[in-house]
């Protein structure tokens, strides 16, 4: 509480400084939801914590890089992605609907939102700032190869290009290619290998990435 | 489980298209904490139920829409300022507020920052003296 303090605070150097008209909205909203019971200010400082330190690419890596060195488990993962991801533990919102695709050396796949940002949270955490921006989400139906090369990723011509269009029901997660020169790896060493865009679709794995960026 | 492969849907051509993706390394998940409070937000009411995630995509999907039909460039940087008016216009749409008390109480936020001194913590109360919490808004 600000009242009562001592008078002389008044007339100091300064006061606060009025933050931004986003951050007056946003306090405005919150108050006003507070107030009416209709959020919870520790439900939402939970979900705030989960999703800056927890729930991130990493979940996903761990099912991709158990999916390479267990067969079963990649069979049910590609019959029924939401089943075999929540028996790792990772389910929650935005991730009701799992689809999983797999690249080869045949087909690459790659996942967008054309509408908006639809995104498997759980397994990802939230989307990049490309995944978001209007660029992507209108090229990456029209022109996945060129996307693609932006990438850094030149695609032969005799592999397939399937793009996924999430929507608010069905999230998708790209089960990469293991790279070649992996056979004699730990699963611990493999989910470092695993990369967010490489589960996008956006990137393509590479052995020797470990180690690339100190 | 059946979605097909939408790629037959391509999204108008009248967008800046073949505009330059913006890049990003992994930096933090939330640039300003605002972003993550309004996030939170629309969590939590449509966990409640108060709007399904299907309403939450086509109101964001539509004020990107709107920013597109600006003419506003989108590369990502303003995503969440469109998660927020999508946010309002949800919290509106379904009675949970309305226009008139989120635009006061945004006035109040912005009052109790001007009364609190540097250094506390700014609280609503700041601007609210007793239960007439519009005298020293209209002060100013």
């Amino acid at each position: 509480m600000t009242e009562g303090k001592p008078h002389v605070h008044e007339h100091a150097a300064g006061h606060s400084d009025v933050p931004s008209d986003l951050t007056l909205r946003v306090k405005a909203l919150e108050s006003l939801l507070v107030e009416k019971g209709l959020v919870d200010p520790a439900a939402l400082d939970a979900i705030i914590d989960a999703y800056e330190s927890k729930i991130g690419p990493r979940n996903g890596a761990k099912i991709v890089a158990r999916a390479w060195i267990d067969p079963a488990f990649k069979q049910r993962l590609l019959n029924d992605a939401t089943a075999a991801i929540a028996e790792m533990g990772y389910a929650g919102r935005q991730g009701e609907h799992m689809v999983a695709v797999e690249n080869t050396s045949k087909v690459h796949n790659m996942v967008v939102c054309t509408l908006c940002s639809c995104y498997p949270w759980p397994v990802l955490g939230l989307p990049p700032v490309w995944y978001k921006s209007a660029p992507y989400r209108s090229r990456a139906v029209i022109d996945p190869r060129g996307v693609l090369r932006e990438f850094g990723l030149e695609l032969a011509p005799e592999v397939e290009v399937r793009v996924w269009d999430s929507t608010s029901e069905v999230r998708y997660l790209v089960l990469p290619e293991r790279p070649a020169g992996t056979e004699g790896m730990g699963v611990e060493e493999l989910v470092d290998l695993v990369t967010r865009d490489s589960m996008i679709g956006a990137e393509k794995l590479r052995a020797h990435v470990r180690g690339a960026t100190p | 489980m059946s979605t097909p492969d939408r790629t037959a849907n391509a999204p108008p051509l009248d967008q800046p298209a073949f505009a330059r993706l913006p890049r990003d390394t992994g930096g933090p998940v939330f640039a300003e904490p605002w972003q993550a409070q309004a996030f939170a937000m629309a969590v939590r009411l449509s966990a409640a139920g108060w709007f399904t995630w299907q309403e939450w995509a086509q109101a964001l999907g539509e004020q990107l829409r709107l920013a597109a039909a600006r003419g506003e460039p989108d590369d990502g940087s303003h995503y969440y300022e469109h998660w927020l008016a999508a946010l309002e216009q949800l919290v509106l749409a379904k009675g949970l507020s309305n226009r008139e008390m989120l635009r006061e109480r945004k006035e109040q936020w912005a009052e109790a920052y001007r009364l609190t001194p540097h250094g506390q913590p700014v609280e609503l109360s700041a601007a609210m003296h007793g239960d007439h919490a519009h005298a020293r808004v209209l002060g100013n």
